[in-house]
């Protein structure tokens, strides 16, 4: 167990009836890190999040939250982390303002140091114009960015988002990711994302664990688990004319073991990233024309799709060479 | 229990100052304050308050209209008088707060949990730090607020018309009855409070804890009291030729019946403080009666007379509260 564990599970178990929504999970989270949950819809991310609220009893196993037990002292744990559950709700009839006072004055903010907290906040989360308009008014990005402001309020050394960027439009999502970067990098705290959008939470995370069927199947960063998916050889793309002299002159590269064409393009496997400048020396030295040539790596969609469904990927879909 | 399963020992969790442990959240001012500027604010309060002020206004009036013959030649307790007579074609005040007060109650709490939840504002003010005793005892007490509020309005405004109007001056005693009638009013609509905070506890939508609490509401103040008719009529038939000891046990079966419904326990109880000539509840016997000097009861028998009723409606609150605590308590948030 690592020294720096802010959060730290042991065979975490929750069980509802018959269905296992977390299984025998074993997870550390370090200080000040930002912690990608990624895996399908019903995988028991949330489910895990509750457990670390301690608005879910587990059903066996045992976790820490800043060295607190989310069960014995909740309300310990709910001063120093700050939720955003999925599909926020606000109070339709207040203003974002007053929605924001709400849980001020919930965490013992009042007077003039609470509304000067909330300024500060709506003006970081870019809703100081639209402060003192209803909710029931708000878009859905604008009611994610108050709820980015309603989680800040009560200044969090841990901030849990679940499904932050869900019904986001691309600027949206980008916008919010930008923020919730900040505040892990700048205000150093140790942030958690739960989320199935892999794309949009792979540049902002540190490190990643995935979800399927409530265990946690990898954790680590991107890149390594990209590793030790391709266990170390990638695959190289070539576009190059003459195409008939295209194979056999890449099979004669020392290292190439196998190679496969898809559409016009020829896709070598075999020492890896270190065959890119042999093969091009060698189509150079028999003047054939490289147009294109490419180091396929894995993307976390491939990662994703390997882990989650169990699918036999190759970097983007070579099904077999 | 997270001994029993995991074979790996992680650290001993911190420990929080004992007395900080049992230091209370502090929060239960701050729902309070919101849930009540909540009720306050919405254009349901302003709905029922006007409701009940122009029932109010109405059976006022008609009751002014008749008094002055229905208390021909007996000018005491003019004041409560006002609240219990009716016209020919009007129901007495006391009526239309005995069927309006429960939907009052009722519509304060149909969604209070229910409503919270789907709009997606429970685990967000879940995941604060508060105890959940504070937001189950500040929506009930700011609703209760409010009721007391709304309650006390109605009655003072009554009753200030009723001597400004008859220009009867009220009794200690007047005023001590009328009193009663007003908390036992409240405890009442409490009650019905209750009920459909329990209801938005136990259905996740808001229309059916709506509709169960009105039916249920039916119920109470139609069925149960036709129902204890019919069975009573069913175990003790009663005809012309029946002993008067079989048609005693008739009324008393149909009577404790009819009891277990919060509403007649409250109109009689009501009927009881309001009306100081209310003797007894039970059925009289001609014997018993014969010899009895006419007179009315003094507030203390009075009070003797519905002390069952009161008690059974605040312990009946009560329970239903304590249900509907303890659900909340330990219901999960669900993923």
């Amino acid at each position: 167990m690592e020294q720096n564990g802010i959060i730290t599970t042991v065979e975490l178990t929750k069980t509802y009836g018959d269905i296992i929504a977390v299984d025998h999970l074993n997870l550390t989270i370090n200080s000040g890190e930002i912690f990608g949950l990624l895996g399908p819809n019903g995988a028991g991310k949330t489910t895990t999040i509750l457990m670390l609220m301690g608005l879910t009893e587990p059903t066996s196993g045992s976790l820490r939250v800043d060295g607190y037990d989310p069960l014995r002292d909740a309300l310990e744990v709910k001063r120093i982390v700050g939720y955003m559950p999925d599909n926020i709700g606000f109070y339709d009839d207040m203003t974002g303002r007053e929605n924001l006072r709400y849980t001020a004055w919930l965490n013992h903010f009042c007077g003039d140091e609470a509304e000067a907290r909330i300024q500060s906040l709506l003006e970081k989360v870019g809703l100081a114009e639209s402060a003192d308009r209803k909710v029931k008014e708000y878009s859905r990005g604008m009611r994610q960015r108050l709820g980015i402001a309603d989680v800040l309020l009560k200044d969090p050394k841990i901030v849990i988002l679940d499904e932050p960027t869900l019904g986001l439009d691309p600027k949206g999502a980008r916008e919010l990711l930008d923020m919730i970067k900040d505040m892990g990098r700048k205000e150093g705290k140790t942030v958690i994302i739960s989320s199935h959008l892999l794309f949009q939470v792979q540049s902002v995370c540190d490190r990643v664990g995935i979800f399927v069927k409530g265990k946690l199947i990898a954790v680590g960063k991107i890149k390594e688990l990209a590793a030790r998916l391709s266990s170390g050889s990638s695959v190289i793309e070539i576009k190059a004319e003459p195409k008939e002299r295209l194979t056999d002159v890449v099979k004669s590269v020392a290292g190439v073991t196998e190679t496969e064409m898809e559409g016009d393009m020829l896709l070598v496997k075999g020492d890896g990233e270190n065959l890119a400048p042999r093969i091009v020396a060698e189509l150079a030295a028999r003047s054939m024309a490289v147009y294109h040539l490419r180091i396929r790596e894995y993307s976390l969609d491939d990662i994703y799709r390997q882990y989650f469904q169990g699918e036999e990927v190759t970097p983007s879909g070579i099904s077999k060479l | 229990m997270e001994s029993a399963s995991s074979n790996v020992i992680i650290d001993k969790p911190k420990k929080v100052e004992e007395k900080a442990k049992r230091r209370s959240s502090g929060n239960l001012g701050t729902v309070f304050k919101k849930e009540l500027a909540d009720q306050l604010s919405s254009s349901r309060f302003f709905i029922l308050f006007f409701l009940i002020m122009i029932t109010g206004a109405v059976s006022f009036y008609t009751a002014v209209q008749n008094i002055s013959g229905a208390s021909a030649g007996d000018s005491e307790f003019v004041l409560v008088k006002i609240f219990t007579i009716g016209g020919n074609s009007l129901p007495p005040f006391t009526w239309f707060l005995s069927l309006l007060g429960p939907l009052v109650g009722l519509a304060m709490g149909f969604d209070a949990i229910n409503g919270e939840q789907n709009r997606g504002t429970m685990s967000r003010l879940l995941s604060q730090p508060l105890y959940r005793d504070d937001v189950i005892n500040g929506k009930f007490l700011a609703r209760l607020a409010v009721l007391a509020f709304m309650t006390f309005a109605l009655g003072g405004f009554v009753a200030g018309m009723g001597i400004l109007m008859t220009g009867v001056g009220p009794t200690a005693e007047e005023i001590l009855r009328l009193l009663i009638y007003l908390v036992l009013s409240i405890v009442y609509m409490a009650f019905w409070l209750a009920l459909s905070m329990l209801f938005s506890l136990v259905f996740r939508q808001t229309a059916t804890s709506a509709l169960g609490g009105i039916a249920l509401w039916l119920l109470f103040s139609i069925f149960v009291p036709l129902l204890a008719g019919m069975v009573a009529d069913a175990v003790f038939p009663v005809n012309d030729q029946t002993p008067a000891i079989t048609q005693l046990h008739n009324i008393e079966l149909k009577q404790g019946l009819a009891r277990l419904s919060p509403s007649t326990l409250y109109s009689e109880a009501s009927v009881t403080i309001l009306s100081p000539d209310v003797r007894t509840l039970g059925p009289v016997l001609a014997e018993q009666a014969s010899g009895a000097i006419m007179g009315y009861l003094p507030l203390g028998q009075s009070l003797l007379l519905i002390w069952p009723h009161l008690t059974g409606l605040v312990a009946a609150t009560l329970i239903i509260f304590a249900v509907a605590y303890t659900l909340f308590l330990r219901q999960e948030v669900r993923a």
